[in-house]
C-alpha cells in the first residue's frame, strides 16, 4: 500500500509533530505533502515555526507555549491533510540547471559509459531529456532528492568516496540523480557541473530549488559555463524559471 | 567592546539561538547546545535572551578587552573563569574595561559547554536570520569558523539600562538542573512502532555510555542493542531537534544542534526540550538513561523551563529599579536618562530639554 486511507499523525517530541501520507517514494503522495505545506504557510496556524517536506511526511515544527492546547491543534492538522489529494498540480515551476558535461567537471563520465555501454553523447541526451522531479531537499543545505532518472544511465557509486566533491559536481548515484551544492564528501559518479550556486548564504533567496519544483538540466560547454560563473560571480545572472506548460515565467 | 583571543580555547563559537526556517531546504538549525544556560546569561548582561554569545567546549578561551566597558556573564558548564587571575563569579554579571584579560580555562565541576555572554551581543553578520556558526558548511558566526587566536571581534549597541544590571545574579533555583543522576526524559515516537516490545524495554531499562563520537551535530551512545521489528531503514523524513535515532546496530544517537535535517534511521524517541541540554552538558565516558513521558508532560516541563525564563527577566526588572538612578552614557548635553520602575515594570526615561 502506497498510500494510507487516513494520514498518520506521528509525535515527534514537544516542538514537532509529522503528519505522514502514505509508506512510498511517489509523486502523489509527495503531492498531498505540498498541499499541506501550502495550506499551512497561508498563516492560519498560530505557533507554526517551520515546516520541513520530505517524500511522504509533512513535519511541522511549533512552539508548544504559542500553540497552547497540542490536541485541538494536532486534529485540525489531521483534517486539513485528508482534505488533500494525491494530484500533481498543473503549471508546477522548472528550474533549468546549466550542466557543463564530461571533460574535467565529469570525471567519472567514463564509468558511466562503462557501466551502461551508452556513449556520451547519449547519456547527455538521455539525461537532459526528463524533468526530475524535487521530492524534498537535505543531506546538506540545499541538496535536492530528484526523482525520474531514465534506469538506463543507472550507475552504482564509487567504491572509493571522494574526500571533497566540489559545489555544483552533477553525479549519478544507483537510479539517482543529484547536484552537490556545497564542497562535501561522497561517492556519486560525477558526469558534470553546473556554474550556479544552489546554495548561497548571502543569496536572495539562498536557495535555488525548492521541494515540488522540477528540474531540467541542459547541456553547456565550456564557453558558456565561464560566462555564468562570471554572472554568477557578480550576481547578475538570473536561473531561468519555466512553468510546467512551457510558458516563460 | 573589543575583544582579541589570545587563545582560542577546544571550540569555541558564536551562538545564539538557532537558524531556525531553512530546515525545509536542508540547512541545520545550529544554535546553543544549551539554550537555557545562554537565555540566562544574556538576562544577567541586560541583552535579550536570544542573544548571540561565545559558546564555550570544555577548555575555553582567553580574552583580551582591547576596548571599551561592558558587562560580562559567564553560564553553562562548571568553569575556571578568572579576570587579570582573580576568580569571577559564574551566573553573574561582572564589569570588565579595556585592559582587562577573561580567562575561561578548564572545568572545575560538571558540564561540557559554556557560555560568556557580553552586554550588547557580538558583532557579527546575521546570515539568514541568525548569527549562530553552523561549521560544516562555514556559514554563520566568525567567519563561518570557530574562534582563534588573533581573532578580533567587537560587541554591539548596549540595549537600554544595561548599566543597572552589573552585578545581577541567577539564583540558584532559576539555574537549570543539569545533574549527572538525572534520566532523560523521551516522548515516545516518531517511529517507535518499528521496534519490538523487547526492543522497547531495553531502551528504557538500560544503561548508555557517550562515546567519544559527541559532538554539535549529535552523540552516538554504546549499550544494550535495541531490537527492531523489521529493519532500521526508514523513506528519509524530519530529524526533530533531540530525536534519538537507531540505526540497524541498534544503539542509540541523540540528534543535536547542527544535525542533519532529515534522515532514513528510525527515531524511537525524542528528548524533552529541557532535556536536551541536559544530555548535552555531558561528556564522553558519562552515561544516560531515558525515561518516557506523555506529550503533555513534555510540554509542561518545556513551559516550566520557559516560565524561569520569565522570572529571570522580572527579576531583572525588579533588580534594576532598586533605586533611581541617572543611566546611559553619553547623553546628548542638557539631557538625562532614568530608570523608572512603575507597577513592575522598568521604564527607559529620557529626559530632554527643549528649546
Amino acid at each position: 500500500m502506497a498510500e494510507y486511507l487516513e494520514p498518520k499523525v506521528l509525535y515527534a517530541g514537544d516542538s514537532a509533530v509529522t503528519i505522514e501520507f502514505g509508506d512510498s517514494i511517489d509523486i502523489k503522495v509527495n503531492a498531498r505533502v505540498q498541499q499541506l505545506r501550502q495550506f499551512i504557510d497561508r498563516g492560519q496556524f498560530n505557533g507554526v515555526v517551520e515546516l520541513v517536506p520530505t517524500y511522504r511526511s509533512l513535519t511541522v515544527y511549533f512552539d508548544p507555549v504559542r500553540v497552547g492546547d497540542v490536541a485541538p491543534f494536532f486534529e485540525r492538522l489531521k483534517k486539513l491533510a485528508a482534505d488533500t489529494k494525491g494530484e500533481v498540480p498543473k503549471g508546477g515551476l522548472i528550474i533549468v540547471i546549466p550542466v557543463c558535461y564530461g571533460g574535467e567537471f565529469g570525471p567519472d563520465m567514463q564509468n558511466v559509459i562503462d557501466h551502461t555501454g551508452l556513449s556520451e553523447e547519449e547519456i547527455i541526451k538521455r539525461h537532459t531529456a526528463v524533468d526530475y522531479y524535487c521530492y524534498m531537499l537535505g543531506f546538506t543545505p540545499g541538496f535536492s532528492y530528484l526523482g525520474g532518472m531514465d534506469e538506463s544511465l543507472a550507475t552504482p557509486r564509487l567504491k572509493e568516496p571522494r574526500k571533497v566533491i566540489p559545489a555544483g559536481s552533477v553525479g549519478i548515484a544507483g537510479k539517482q540523480t543529484g547536484i552537490y551544492p556545497i564542497d562535501s564528501p561522497g561517492g556519486w559518479q560525477l558526469i558534470g557541473r553546473t556554474p550556479l550556486k544552489l546554495f548561497d548564504p548571502e543569496g536572495q533567496p539562498p536557495f535555488l530549488i525548492d521541494a515540488g519544483m522540477w528540474v531540467r538540466f541542459r547541456s553547456i560547454d565550456r564557453k558558456e559555463y565561464d560566462e555564468i560563473a562570471s554572472q554568477v560571480a557578480a550576481r547578475t545572472y538570473k536561473p531561468e524559471i519555466l512553468t510546467k506548460s512551457g510558458d516563460a515565467k | 567592546m573589543i575583544f582579541e583571543v589570545l587563545s582560542a580555547g577546544l571550540l569555541t563559537t558564536v551562538q545564539d539561538l538557532g537558524r531556525w526556517g531553512y530546515q525545509g531546504k536542508g540547512m541545520p538549525v545550529a544554535g546553543a547546545m544549551d539554550p537555557q544556560a545562554l537565555k540566562i546569561g544574556n538576562i544577567l548582561v541586560g541583552n535579550d535572551p536570544g542573544e548571540a554569545a561565545f559558546e564555550i567546549t570544555l577548555m575555553g578561551p582567553t580574552l583580551a578587552v582591547l576596548e571599551g566597558e561592558g558587562l560580562i556573564a559567564v553560564t553553562g558548564a562548571e568553569i575556571n573563569f578568572t579576570i587579570n587571575d582573580v576568580e569571577a563569579p559564574l551566573w553573574q554579571s561582572v564589569k570588565v574595561q579595556a585592559g582587562d584579560t577573561i580567562a575561561l580555562s578548564a572545568p572545575k565541576g560538571h558540564g561540557c559547554r559554556a557560555y560568556l555572554c557580553v552586554s550588547g551581543s557580538l558583532d557579527v553578520p546575521i546570515v539568514m536570520g541568525s548569527k549562530s556558526t553552523y561549521l560544516r558548511a562555514g556559514v554563520g558566526g566568525f567567519n563561518g569558523r570557530a574562534l582563534k587566536a588573533g581573532d578580533r571581534i567587537s560587541t554591539g549597541p548596549l540595549k537600554p539600562l544595561t548599566w543597572l544590571s552589573v552585578g545581577l545574579a541567577c539564583p540558584e533555583r532559576l539555574r537549570p538542573k543539569r545533574e549527572l543522576e538525572l534520566p532523560l526524559r523521551v516522548v515516545l515516537g516518531p517511529q517507535d512502532d518499528a521496534f519490538t516490545e523487547k526492543g522497547l524495554k531495553t531502551f528504557l531499562e538500560s544503561e548508555y555510555t557517550i562515546t567519544n563520537e559527541a559532538d554539535r551535530m549529535g552523540y552516538r551512545l554504546e549499550g544494550p542493542v535495541i531490537e527492531h521489528k523489521a529493519g532500521a531503514d526508514i523513506i528519509s523524513d524530519a530529524i526533530p531537534l533531540g530525536a534519538v535515532q537507531v540505526p540497524g546496530h541498534g544503539k542509540p544517537i541523540c540528534m543535536l544542534a547542527d544535525r542533519q535535517t532529515t534522515g532514513g534511521y528510525t527515531k524511537i524517541a525524542v528528548l524533552s526540550t529541557p532535556d536536551i541540554a541536559v544530555l548535552a552538558q555531558r561528556i564522553p565516558g558519562q552515561t544516560v538513561r531515558f525515561k518516557a513521558i506523555s506529550l503533555e508532560e513534555s510540554i509542561a516541563a518545556t513551559k516550566a523551563e520557559r516560565e524561569q525564563i520569565e522570572e529571570l527577566l522580572r527579576l531583572r526588572a525588579s533588580y534594576r529599579s532598586r533605586r533611581v538612578v541617572p543611566v546611559g552614557s553619553p547623553k546628548p548635553r542638557g539631557s538625562e536618562r532614568w530608570a523608572l520602575r512603575v507597577d513592575g515594570r522598568t521604564y527607559d526615561v529620557i529626559v530632554e530639554e527643549l528649546d
